[in-house]
Order: C-alpha cells, then sequence, then structure tokens
C-alpha cells in the first residue's frame, strides 16, 4: 500500500498560538491528556474533562467515540474528517494538513468508553434536539459521574421536558446514594427504588451489607428499609417480567413454527403426502426472497424497503410452481405408498439442496431486513421483542387467515375438504378429484414459500435451512392433528410456549428433548392428536 | 482435505482457498527441493467419518506428502488413528481444546493457553471491565464442553466460585437466543458479568443480533468470542457490536509488513480467480495458521533433503517462519504446536477487528492443560 505523504507547511508553526485564543487554558491543558497511547491516561485525562464541562471539546470527545481521533510526537491532536483522508485541529476545528504517518491513534476501550459516553452526554444536555437531549440524559441516568452534579443540577433548572427530567432525578439520585446525610440517602434510595430498574439492584443491595463484625454499612435504619422495600419491587416486577417474556418469547417461537409447519399442514395433514422436502420448500421461499432483494438492490435502490411485501407474492407462486412440478412430476404415481413417497420426497430435498448449492454456493447468504423491520419493540421494562418477530408473528396471523379463506371460503377449498375426506364420493359427484390434488400441492407449497418469506428475516439462509425445520413440522402436525390446520396452530404455539418456559430452567438442548418425550407419549395416549376430525365422512 | 459442502462449508471453504494460494506462492518461488508442488483437493463433505476415508485415499491412492486439513476436533479425531497407521502427516490449523498428542499431526492453531485463559484474563482485569461474573455459552459439543471445563477449573483457581459461573449449551444451528440474551442480562445483576462465547458456525449470527435487539452492549456486558472472526462476521451488522472482543492469534487489522504482503497477495489471488466474494473477502486466524504451516513444511522439507515424513517431522521442530502477526513463529521442539502471541480484539464498525490487548510475545502451547485432571 503506498503511503500519501502530506507537508505540514506554516501553518503548523503559527497554528497552536491562534487555537489558543479561542479555548480555556486548563480545558487545553486537559485535553492534551488525551494524547497518549496508554488508555489509563487517556481514562484519567476524560475524568479531569468531567469535571471541567467546556463544551469546546465536544467535537474531539465525539471523534475519539468514532475511532478518529489521533496525535501526533508534539501532542496535538486530530480529527479525521469522516468525508476524506484530511484532519482538522481537534480543539479550534481549522484545518490542517498532516502526514498519515506520524499520527497515532487515541486508544479507545471498553474501559475508556464507559467514562467517554456520559462526559459526552453531560455535554449534550444543552443540546436544541429533544431526541438528543433525550439520549444523554439516558446514558447519565445509567452511569453517572460524581464531577457532573452541577451540570445535572443546571440541566434540571432549564428542562422543560418531564421524561428528561425524571432521567436527570435518577441520575442525581444514584449519586445520592453515597450523601453524607441520611435524609438525602433516604430520599434517593425512594427515588431510586421507584424507577425498579434491575440495574440499581445491586446498589441497593450494597446497602444492606454487612461488614465482618455484623454492624451494617448503612447506619441508617430507615435508609435501610426503604431499601429493602425498594429492592422487593424490583423483584416482583423482576418474575413479572420474566413470566411475560417467557410468554412473548414462545409465542414468537411458535409463530416461527406455525409458519414452517402450515404448508406442511395442508400437503401431510390434509393430503396425507409425506413429504420429506417440505423444508427445502421453506428454502427456496427463502432464497426467492433473497432474489428479490438483489433485484431490488440493482434495479430500484429506491423502494428498496418495500422488497418484502413483493417478495410475499413472488415466493408463493414460485415455491408452489415448484410443489406442482414436484406433484405432477412424481407424486401423484405414489398415492397411497407412503414409504414410496418417503423415499422419493427424501431424493427430491437432497436434490433441491445440491442444486441451490450449484447455483448460489454453498455458504449463506445474506438478507437484510429491511429499515423498517429492524430494531425492536419494548413491551416491559426489560422484555423486547425485536420488530421482525413481531412482524413474524403478524404474519403467521395472516397467513392462517389466508389459509382458512382458502380452505373454508372458496370453492376450491370445499373441493379439497371433500376429496380428502372422501375421495370416492367426492369423484362421483363430479369433483375432478386428480386436478384437485394438483392444486392443493401446490398451494401448500406456495404456503410454505411465504413461510420461508418469514425465516428468512430471523434464521441464516442457506442451502440446509429446511433441515432445521422439517422435524419440527412434522411434530407441530402429528400433535395438532393430522388433517386439522387448527391443531397445528394450538400445537405451535403450545410447543414456542412450552418450550421457553422450560429452556431457563433445563438449557436448550434439555428442552427439546423433554419436547419430543412428551410428544411421543401423548401420541402414544392419543394418536390422533390434539384435535382430530369426526364424524363417519373422516372415517376411511 | 477441507469442507466445501455441509454446514462447515461457511468456514473451511476459505482454508482451501488461502492452501491452494499458498501451493502458487511456493511453486512461483521455485517449488520444493527444485520440484513444484501439486494440490490434490478433496471435499469431505461435513461428514465425519468421511473425513477418514478420504485422508486413506490421499494418503494411499494419491500417495500425498503432507495434508493440509479439518476444523472440527470431532474431524480431527476420526483422521487421527488413519494417519497413525499409515504414518502420514496432518496440519491442522484450527484453535482447539487440547488434551491431544500426536506424532503424525502438527497443530498450528492455538491450544487452550493461548487462546481462551488469556481472554478470560482479560476479561478479569480492569482493562477488560474486572468481570467477577462469567457467563459460558458454547454449542453442545467436544471443543466448547472441554474448553469450559478448563475455564471453569482455572476460574475457580483464581477465586470465581461455581455461584458466579454459568454454563449454557444450545444445539448446532441454533437461531433462536431470545431466552438466553434475556437470562444474560439478568444474570449480570449479580455483578460485574463477561460472556464467553464458544457457539460455533453460523448460530452466532443469531446470538449477536438478538444481543443488539435486547440492547447489551458491551459497556455492560462484554462478549469474548473463541469461534468468532472475520469470516464469521462478513455479512453481518457489525455497527451494534462494537466493543465485543475476541480472542485470537492474528487479526487483518494486525500491521506488520509480513501482514501487508499476506493480504495483499489474498486479495491478488482472489482477483484471479475470480473467488465468490471478491473484494469483500477477509483473512483470519485458522487462515494464517494454514500458510505459516505451509511455508514452515516447505522449509522444513528443504532442510530435510526430502519429503520422508519421519525425516520432516524431525526438521520440523523448532522452524521458524515470519509469521503475518508480525511475530517470527516458531514450531515447539517437543510437543508439536506452535508458540504463537495471544491478540485480544475488538469488533470494530467495518466488520474487522481492533487490537486492544496482546501478549508480549509468542507464548508455548500447553496441549495438556494443567487445569484438568487427566493432563500428565
Amino acid at each position: 500500500m503506498i503511503r500519501v505523504f502530506r507537508l505540514l507547511v506554516l501553518l503548523a508553526l503559527v497554528w497552536p498560538t491562534l487555537a489558543a485564543a479561542s479555548v480555556a487554558e486548563d480545558t487545553q491543558t486537559a485535553a492534551a491528556g488525551l494524547a497518549s497511547s496508554n488508555w489509563r491516561e487517556v481514562a484519567a485525562a476524560l475524568e479531569t474533562l468531567a469535571e471541567l464541562a467546556d463544551p469546546a471539546v465536544l467535537p474531539a470527545l465525539q471523534a475519539l467515540q468514532n475511532r478518529r481521533l489521533s496525535f501526533d510526537e508534539d501532542g496535538r491532536l486530530y480529527i479525521a474528517n469522516a468525508a476524506d483522508d484530511t484532519y482538522r485541529d481537534a480543539l479550534s476545528g481549522e484545518p490542517v494538513t498532516v502526514a498519515e504517518d506520524a499520527l497515532t491513534a487515541v486508544p479507545l476501550n471498553n474501559p475508556v468508553r464507559r467514562i467517554l459516553r456520559p462526559v459526552i452526554a453531560q455535554l449534550q444536555i444543552f443540546a436544541e434536539d429533544d431526541k438528543q437531549r433525550l439520549s444523554a440524559a439516558e446514558e447519565l441516568a445509567q452511569r453517572p459521574n460524581p464531577a457532573m452534579r452541577e451540570t445535572i443540577n443546571r440541566a434540571l433548572e432549564q428542562e422543560g421536558n418531564a421524561e428528561i427530567e425524571r432521567l436527570l432525578n435518577i441520575a442525581l439520585a444514584t449519586l445520592d446514594l453515597d450523601s453524607e446525610s441520611a435524609e438525602r440517602r433516604l430520599e434517593a434510595v425512594k427515588l431510586v427504588g421507584s424507577v425498579r430498574a434491575s440495574r440499581m439492584k445491586p446498589r441497593l443491595q450494597g446497602l444492606l451489607a454487612q461488614d465482618s463484625d455484623g454492624h451494617y454499612l448503612e447506619p441508617d435504619q430507615r435508609v435501610r428499609d426503604a431499601a429493602e422495600t425498594a429492592i422487593a419491587a424490583i423483584e416482583s416486577r423482576e418474575r413479572t417480567a420474566a413470566f411475560v417474556s417467557d410468554l412473548v418469547f414462545g409465542l414468537s417461537m411458535g409463530s416461527v413454527l406455525l409458519l414452517a409447519a402450515l404448508g406442511l399442514a395442508i400437503i401431510f395433514g390434509l393430503m396425507g403426502v409425506i413429504n420429506m422436502a417440505h423444508g427445502e420448500l421453506l428454502m427456496i421461499g427463502a432464497y426467492t426472497t433473497f432474489l428479490v432483494q438483489t433485484l431490488f438492490a440493482t434495479f430500484m435502490p429506491q423502494f428498496f424497503g418495500l422488497y418484502l411485501l413483493a417478495a410475499l407474492p413472488i415466493a408463493f407462486l414460485v415455491t408452489g410452481a415448484v410443489g406442482i412440478a414436484m406433484e405432477r412430476g412424481v407424486i401423484r404415481f405414489l398415492y397411497n405408498r407412503p414409504l414410496e413417497t418417503l423415499l422419493t420426497t427424501f431424493g427430491i430435498s437432497l436434490i433441491l439442496m445440491q442444486g441451490i448449492r450449484m447455483v448460489f454456493g454453498a455458504q449463506n447468504v445474506r438478507v437484510s431486513s429491511p429499515e423498517w423491520f429492524s430494531g425492536s419493540v419494548q413491551i416491559m421494562q426489560g422484555v423486547s421483542l425485536s420488530t421482525s418477530r413481531v412482524g413474524v408473528i403478524v404474519f403467521a396471523a395472516l397467513v392462517v387467515a389466508l389459509v382458512w379463506f382458502l380452505m373454508y371460503r372458496t370453492r376450491l377449498g370445499l373441493e379439497v375438504r371433500a376429496v380428502m375426506q372422501n375421495r370416492k364420493m367426492a369423484a362421483s359427484l363430479g369433483v375432478a378429484s386428480n386436478r384437485v390434488d394438483m392444486w392443493t400441492f401446490g398451494a401448500g407449497a406456495g404456503v410454505a414459500g411465504l413461510g420461508g418469506v418469514a425465516l428468512s428475516q430471523i434464521v441464516n439462509v442457506g442451502p440446509e435451512l429446511g433441515q432445521g425445520f422439517i422435524v419440527d413440522s412434522f411434530m407441530v402436525v402429528v400433535l395438532g392433528g393430522v388433517g386439522n390446520i387448527f391443531g397445528t396452530v394450538f400445537s405451535a404455539l403450545g410447543l414456542g410456549v412450552a418450550s421457553k418456559f422450560l429452556e431457563p430452567a433445563t438449557g436448550a438442548v434439555l428442552a427439546k428433548i423433554i419436547l419430543f418425550v412428551g410428544i411421543i407419549l401423548f401420541i402414544q395416549w392419543r394418536p390422533q392428536g390434539l384435535f382430530a376430525l369426526k364424524g363417519r365422512s373422516a372415517a376411511d | 482435505m477441507h469442507s466445501l459442502s455441509g454446514t462447515m462449508a461457511i468456514s473451511e471453504t476459505s482454508l482451501r482457498d488461502v492452501a491452494l494460494m499458498s501451493i502458487e506462492q511456493i511453486n512461483e518461488q521455485g517449488g520444493v527441493l527444485g520440484r513444484r508442488l501439486e494440490p490434490v483437493v478433496m471435499d469431505p463433505g461435513s461428514n465425519w467419518p468421511r473425513y477418514a476415508e478420504q485422508a486413506r485415499e490421499l494418503l494411499q491412492r494419491h500417495n500425498v506428502d503432507v495434508v493440509f486439513g479439518c476444523w472440527t476436533s470431532v474431524s480431527r479425531k476420526a483422521v487421527l488413528p488413519v494417519f497413525e497407521e499409515l504414518n502420514g502427516l496432518l496440519f491442522y490449523p484450527v484453535q482447539y481444546e487440547g488434551e491431544e498428542f500426536s506424532e503424525n499431526i502438527f497443530y498450528t492453531g492455538a491450544a487452550p493457553n493461548q487462546q481462551s485463559i488469556p481472554a478470560v484474563e482479560y476479561l478479569m482485569s480492569d482493562e477488560g471491565g474486572g468481570a467477577s461474573r462469567f457467563y459460558l455459552l458454547g454449542t453442545d459439543y467436544v471443543f466448547p464442553r472441554t474448553t469450559n471445563q478448563i475455564l471453569r477449573a482455572y476460574l475457580n483457581a483464581n477465586g470465581v466460585s461455581d455461584d458466579n459461573i454459568r454454563e449454557v449449551y444450545t444445539p448446532f444451528g441454533h437461531s433462536d437466543f431470545q431466552s438466553i440474551v434475556s437470562e444474560i442480562r439478568s444474570f449480570s445483576q449479580g455483578g460485574p458479568t463477561a460472556v464467553v462465547n464458544t457457539v460455533n458456525g453460523d448460530a452466532n449470527v443469531a446470538f449477536y443480533q438478538e444481543l443488539a435487539n435486547q440492547g447489551i452492549s458491551a459497556l455492560d456486558v462484554p462478549v469474548m468470542a473463541m469461534s468468532v472472526g472475520e469470516e464469521e462476521l462478513r455479512g453481518m451488522d457489525t455497527a451494534t457490536l462494537e466493543g465485543h472482543l475476541a480472542a485470537w492469534n492474528y487479526f487483518m487489522s494486525v500491521e506488520s509488513s509480513a501482514n501487508d504482503a499476506f493480504v495483499e497477495t489474498w486479495f491478488d489471488y482472489v482477483e484471479r480467480n475470480s473467488l465468490p466474494g471478491g473484494s469483500n473477502r477477509v483473512t483470519n486466524d485458522p487462515m494464517e495458521a494454514t500458510y505459516i504451516g505451509m511455508q514452515m513444511w516447505a522449509q522444513a522439507v528443504e532442510q530435510a533433503g526430502t519429503t520422508d515424513v519421519d525425516e520432516v517431522r524431525v526438521a520440523m521442530r523448532g522452524q521458524c517462519v515470519n509469521a503475518p502477526s508480525g511475530h517470527r513463529i516458531c514450531m515447539d521442539e517437543e510437543n508439536h504446536h506452535l508458540h504463537k502471541p495471544v491478540l485480544i480484539g475488538e469488533i470494530r464498525g467495518d466488520g474487522q477487528f481492533d487490537v486492544v490487548w496482546e501478549t508480549e510475545g509468542p507464548i508455548r502451547a500447553e496441549n495438556w492443560s494443567p487445569y484438568l485432571n487427566n493432563g500428565e
């Protein structure tokens, strides 16, 4: 690599005197401490800067946070401009020319960040922008520094926003936990306790600690009582949060299972075809999403956010077509021969996987979530669910609605149900059962494709994607009761929730085993699954 | 002999590529003993018994002089008897759990004391956040289980009681880390906590995504990864992972002239052969280990004047090369492991690592951990 050398000309000689005019002297001295390759010295300099609270260093600190701050042999600090290879003086902001080789980066590690973040927050707490002030206040509430008490007080006087005021008060109260005055400690414990945030627990527990002689470290009884109440409140909140999160994560996992299994509920559940290639239909749905995404990124990047919506019908049609091809080409010759169907579809699954490997390579492909689909939603304090998982829950509900509509509100659905319940009777009433088979298989495959689109947002998209879901899908359909769409819904959600409630106690590996054993026992006792079709028509 | 298909393809494919690159480089410089090296490429397809079959085929049918191969410990364990029976030579390029030695294998990856133990030491130091509670998260197989067994013994010896250690395993290819991350969050309330991550393969994508979703930053709970390198971060959104850590013996971002040359040769090779991924490709630790192994073997053969396994083995001991990590790396006289420097890197927003800590120089491998009873 050829490094570009730039000469430092006249400017550099004049510069320090000019900069001195605009920035206070003690700030300059403190900032000079940042020019070190030892992180401990950098941390010490930041502590001093925290006390000075001079906004003049804000650009330098933000540059440090973004790894753009460096220094030369003379201890001058430079900020690398984001746009090009040029530099500016860290304190004055004037452009300077300096050789890249002469610079050393100011070290940044987690201990430095831990001090740096509140110092930056302290300087941003007076920003015009509400959002900036809010995030600054959040940071201060989380990691307050005793040097910042005054600044926080000053900010509180000016602040109009209630939420920011609340956060700043928490920051103050956290500092007050170490106060000399028992009254202030009491007030602080009450306020900190009212937040019921888990991260305050260790601090509060510290108040209840005893020394080796059995004396409390906290002398005041009232403060200790308040701390105990606060801890109890936090713990009760934690129990609720644990319950809610198990439930929510369980629903989320259940909805993933449901989407993976719905297509199979039609193909295996209604038609009785043991389709081992079901996982590959999911995979093809996911790869279709990848292709649509690539097309959008190449030809219409301005609409990139919408690729996911476009991928839905396309994936339905593509996997539906693959399904129809499978049915017409192979499976229709094998109805009522479950063993052969099993082996053939297993073969098809291998062919499809290898085909995808040959076209896209063995490595995973990257499907990136559109902007509106990333991030997370906070359900309650301590429980958040990623937006894509929320999306999957909603989407699962929509697909269930679609399948219900297809099966119970369309002519095709009526014919499908008729053929599945009693093929001969339906045929003698004029239903072209052969054609119905084809469309049913196609619809089931298409629904699997929709599942694949959703899965592409939360799991890795690779040739083996389907392998991870095939066993789970069969498990869901068998448990739910073969031939019953709503059984599938209940069993998927039930399995999801059950495994999430088991997981904290047993670990993910054992939870899966326990569920497996449970299902085997259940099927022994009730072979027809949770819900079974009733009536004479079903008996065949 | 690396899997080019199946679950391990994601990691092993680039080892095949870098091995072919090194062979090409050695041939350009005149080959070994005046003769050109000829590669034989095998694909065991992530199928452990097939590794053994193909090793036999390589040694008996293709009469190869040396094999560079394997990634997972289970594949290495599968081929080990074959190499011993037929007196072949295997270079194994990946960090592993130790507790093994064979006359027929040279281990160019790290032993536990060259990776996981320094990593935990760092986490316990001021610099690493002074962790006193450890959440050991891994995939359920031999490498994470043995590593965690060693780490638990090490932590116990350093005053961390079992109450402050939580060991959790997930199946291969686990994709739902919601409960685990939420448990990490509540576990971390008990004091400064760090996570030691021995999750393998693409499950890491889901794990790190979930960390970001639940807003666990490296400031609160740093995650130290043992099997996450540049290749695994490729294609992950790393902006939210800033500050999380990984321990290796090499990073692509290491500044040394040897590394500049290595990276340049690599990209040149990628471009000339238009390998998939193109300019997005990266170099990583096991690739460096493959590269070092190849150079060392060539030097040892020159020195021995023959490719005969018994003589090359003797010549290999004490052999040194200038490695891309910027150090002069030598093969131990006895234990068939390299003396390697240990580097701790922080994940950067661009998917690379920033070295925040390193040992002063290469350290000797302890393939039999003193923290396990069966280490003799």
